[in-house]
């Protein structure tokens, strides 16, 4: 491609980096500096390394993180990929029903499984009886309640990438003898691999960073991520802190280079040649793969249920007297239902710069020529959020935007600020999901809408857009949901003027108004199925006008 | 008058020359072929001239115009690929009104009519409304040229439309082509790597090898006249013979002086080539030995075998294969006509 448009691109690919070295290198470059000062800011060198190094309880803490964030992908990876299998290749009923269920987890905070898990299997649990003994306390609790939240986010990439196939691959498979397993083994798979190594990672570096649930379940049983709020605000050790959070970056360098390594062996699986895959009717494998959605769709359902039921009434497990008095949140937090109203603003506005920042960056760096280089910096970046815990991103914002002479700073404290943090907080699912329906485009439409004089934006608009509107819509809702039930991005960051419902349920469960916290969850959890439910019906209607080649 | 005129295209990847001193001037009518094995650069010197990639060196003009550095949307041009590239969320008519003024926003009557008017052009006038996944491969290829040629483009570009299609729909598809090229007076450049393509479509062929042009000409001056050794192998099929300079009107192959003009030094290598049905059948000549006999229809071929020589074939028509009762094992005398005999510098690789 030629002059203009060259140009036109390396501007925007620039502005992209720039954003992101803003908004992400330069808090976590503050990090950094960070490490080597005390508390007053007066350079120590690598005395603060040295402190987490002799603390056999931050050793604990890294080994302890990586064995729940492997185990926890295992498991989550093995439930969701039938899941995922299932809603995309079988002809199933109900798809839409448990793809919606499946979403479920993403619409409340994590806090919520660990609550639940707490009625349901500990210490006065309502099923306690099945622990024979164990703790839910510690490793058990985590993985479990881990494996609830991540799971939409794996069934999220694992369906993209399973949901565009050529069928003629299968009936070249079929016509040289190759059976289903054959078939599965040398086409489904190979097909899914990069989705797969995404949704690994994703599931990975997630449960590694997250800190709601080893707070509630965590026991004696310390991770990374439980630390570094311990030395932040416990100690008030910003320096060991920021080490603790470096630690947890090791995996970023980890995440990158496989998604690299499988971006390489991606080719466009769809070309415009290309016949889609079909699923056909099978009695036995439909009917058990309608189980299958079914059991785990119950579970997860279950979970949920136990939250709302311990929302309504007065005191577990003494007083069974149903009430809405948890629901009248002044009475527990100042903000009260203000903090509800903060949590919309702020996912709203996620999703929409999100959605455009993150779909757009993954064009620039999918489909436009030239500029190895600047596009390698942008996925990088793009990359790299996976694997910043949110409280250690939110920390580098305080270090870096309140740091004197900084021009942002009027930002800090501002909702702008908080939606910016949550965008770049949650980056990566948003890039990974768009760059994975992206490369399955045929290559050469860009070269076509050239020929023809037809400016790209138009094709972008025309062509693209449409034909990824499935994962443009899941990119929207995910951040949206999952910026109303985010904790650990924005917590060191808000104001009393924008303090989110998120953190509000924090300080509940803190301050051991623990029923009054579950009630907020559940508040956030009805609020955002109601859109996702408009957002069904939106997604019906657009469906029918924009993939009618499809049918 | 010449519409295209390249100079000295020159495209480099890192150390790799894709390109180097391409130069070719395109009349305004002509139907230009690109040919030549996979990797000679003749995708990548059509995609410099559809902007598509940027040449690193040279010039390119269309219709007297500098476009050099002209992205691709400043050029008048259509192109179609191998694969297609239909958008596959736009219908047929979509598709082909895509780049028509209107192709954005809703259908005037004017490009409606232009569409219609294309979709006629091809053949294919009742399947505006179904998309390109309902159509088969030659009708898809069809709807491409249709969707290339509706803003009335004077260049038509096109990289191995054919190559994806099986025969009999080339075939008429390759007719296609050509007639559309005529009534439309379009001037047409092909990139192919099918010899039979290129000889039947082509105004004139431009042969290419390693990033550079080997031959420019008509397809009866490349078939008759190669000018190199490898468009002499490339293009239809040839026998090779290692023989040395005798004079400068005589080569020594094996037993025999031949006698053949050319001007290099005595006793320098050189390659004699010779078409298989330039060969003469007769009591005299070269001793050989068939080998075998294969029947291609109107005529056979039959691989023969000479002491010190290698092999080679030579064609053999019906009538004579019945005189001679001609069959393997067979020694006979080949005569290699004078007036047919290629000579190149160097013995063959």
């Amino acid at each position: 491609m030629t002059s203009g448009i060259r140009w036109k691109s390396a501007l925007l690919l620039g502005g992209w980096a720039a954003f992101l070295l803003v908004f992400l290198a330069g808090p976590l470059g503050a990090l950094l500096v960070k490490c080597f000062e005390d508390r007053y800011g007066n350079w120590i060198g690598a005395a603060n390394f040295a402190a987490f190094l002799h603390a056999p309880n931050l050793i604990g803490a890294t080994h302890h993180s990586l064995f729940i964030a492997a185990l926890t992908t295992l498991i989550t990876l093995t439930l969701a990929f039938p899941f995922a299998f299932g809603l995309t290749r079988s002809a199933m009923p109900g798809k839409a029903l448990f793809r919606a269920v499946a979403g479920v987890p993403l619409l409340a905070p994590s806090l919520l499984p660990a609550l639940s898990l707490v009625y349901l299997f500990g210490n006065k649990g309502m099923l306690r009886g099945v622990m024979v003994g164990h703790s839910l306390y510690g490793p058990i609790g985590i993985v479990v309640a881990s494996v609830f939240a991540a799971f939409p986010q794996a069934v999220l990439i694992l369906t993209t990438a399973l949901s565009v196939s050529d069928a003629r691959l299968y009936e070249a498979a079929r016509a040289l003898g190759a059976g289903p397993v054959r078939r599965f083994f040398t086409i489904t798979l190979p097909g899914a691999q990069y989705g797969l190594v995404s949704a690994a990672f994703v599931v990975f570096t997630c449960s590694l960073s997250d800190f709601g649930i080893p707070m509630v379940l965590g026991g004696h049983y310390p991770v990374l991520a439980t630390e570094v709020f311990e030395q932040v605000v416990g100690l008030q050790d910003f320096g060991v802190g920021a080490v603790v959070g470096l630690a947890l970056l090791i995996p970023v360098s980890l995440a990158l280079w496989a998604e690299n390594w499988s971006a390489k062996r991606q080719k466009a699986l769809l070309s415009a040649r290309s016949v889609l895959f079909r699923p056909a009717r099978d009695r036995t494998a439909d009917s058990g793969f309608m189980a299958y959605c079914g059991v785990i769709g119950a579970l997860l359902l279950g979970i949920v249920a136990m939250g709302a039921f311990v929302s309504l009434i007065t005191f577990w497990p003494y007083n069974l007297t149903p009430t809405l008095k948890n629901y009248d949140f002044g009475r527990f937090d100042e903000a009260g239902w203000g903090s509800f109203g903060h949590s919309l603003i702020l996912a709203a506005g996620t999703a929409l710069l999100g959605t455009a920042l993150t779909f757009g960056g993954a064009y620039l760096t999918e489909k436009l020529p030239g500029f190895a280089g600047l596009k390698r910096l942008v996925r990088g970046l793009a990359m790299a959020p996976l694997g910043v815990p949110g409280m250690v991103l939110g920390l580098g914002y305080i270090f870096f935007f309140d740091r004197p002479g900084n021009p942002l700073s009027g930002l800090y404290g501002t909702m702008a600020m908080l939606m910016v943090c949550t965008c770049v907080h949650l980056y990566s699912v948003g890039h990974l999901t768009a760059a994975t329906a992206l490369k399955q485009l045929d290559g050469e439409y860009e070269a076509v809408s050239a020929s023809l004089k037809v400016p790209l934006w138009r094709t972008f608009g025309r062509v693209t857009v449409p034909l990824c509107l499935p994962a443009i819509l899941d990119i929207a809702i995910y951040l949206f949901v999952t910026a109303m039930t985010t904790v650990s991005a924005v917590v060191f960051l808000y104001s009393p003027d924008s303090k989110p419902a998120s953190v509000a349920i924090l300080n509940m469960d803190e301050s051991g108004t623990v029923a009054a916290a579950a009630a907020l969850c559940m508040v956030i959890f009805a609020s955002s199925a109601g859109l996702r439910l408009v957002h069904m019906g939106v997604e019906r209607v657009l469906l029918r006008r924009t993939q009618g080649w499809k049918r | 008058m010449a519409y295209l005129v390249l100079s000295d295209i020159e495209k480099t990847y890192g150390q790799f020359r894709a390109l180097e001193g391409v130069s070719l001037s395109v009349a305004e009518g002509e139907f230009v072929c690109f040919l030549g094995p996979s990797g000679c650069g003749k995708t990548t010197l059509l995609r410099i001239i559809a902007g598509l990639d940027r040449q690193s060196a040279g010039r390119v003009e269309i219709a007297g115009k500098d476009c050099s550095a002209a992205p691709p949307e400043q050029r008048d041009y259509g192109i179609v690929f191998q694969s297609y590239a239909l958008f596959p969320n736009l219908t047929v008519a979509r598709n082909v009104a895509y780049g028509l003024a209107s192709g954005g926003g809703g259908a005037s009557k004017a490009s409606e009519r232009r569409v219609a008017e294309m979709l006629e052009l091809v053949g294919l006038p009742d399947i505006g409304g179904r998309y390109p996944g309902q159509l088969s491969g030659g009708q898809q290829q069809r709807i491409a040229l249709a969707r290339a040629l509706a803003p009335a483009p004077r260049l038509l570009l096109l990289d191995e439309p054919l190559s994806a299609l099986d025969a009999r729909v080339r075939l008429s598809l390759r007719r296609q082509i050509r007639a559309l090229h005529d009534r439309l007076n379009l001037t047409t450049i092909m990139v192919t790597h099918d010899q039979e393509e290129a000889l039947t479509l082509a105004d004139r062929i431009v042969v290419m090898n390693r990033g550079h042009i080997e031959q420019a000409g008509t397809p009866g001056e490349i078939y008759a006249h190669p000018a190199s050794l490898f468009v002499a192998g490339f293009v239809g099929a040839m026998n090779f013979f290692s023989v040395t300079a005798t004079g400068k009107d005589s080569v020594r192959l094996g037993p025999l002086e031949l006698a053949c003009g050319h001007d290099h030094d005595s006793g320098s290598p050189l390659t004699l080539c010779v078409r298989p049905e330039d060969m003469i059948l007769t009591g005299e000549g070269l001793p050989a030995r068939i080998e075998s006999v294969d029947f291609l229809g109107p005529v056979h071929r039959a691989l023969l075998s000479a002491e010190g020589l290698g092999s080679f074939s030579i064609d053999l028509a019906a009538e004579q294969m019945r005189d001679f009762a001609l069959e393997s094992g067979r020694e006979v005398r080949i005569k290699l006509p004078s007036e047919r005999l290629q000579l190149f510098p160097g013995h063959p690789s």
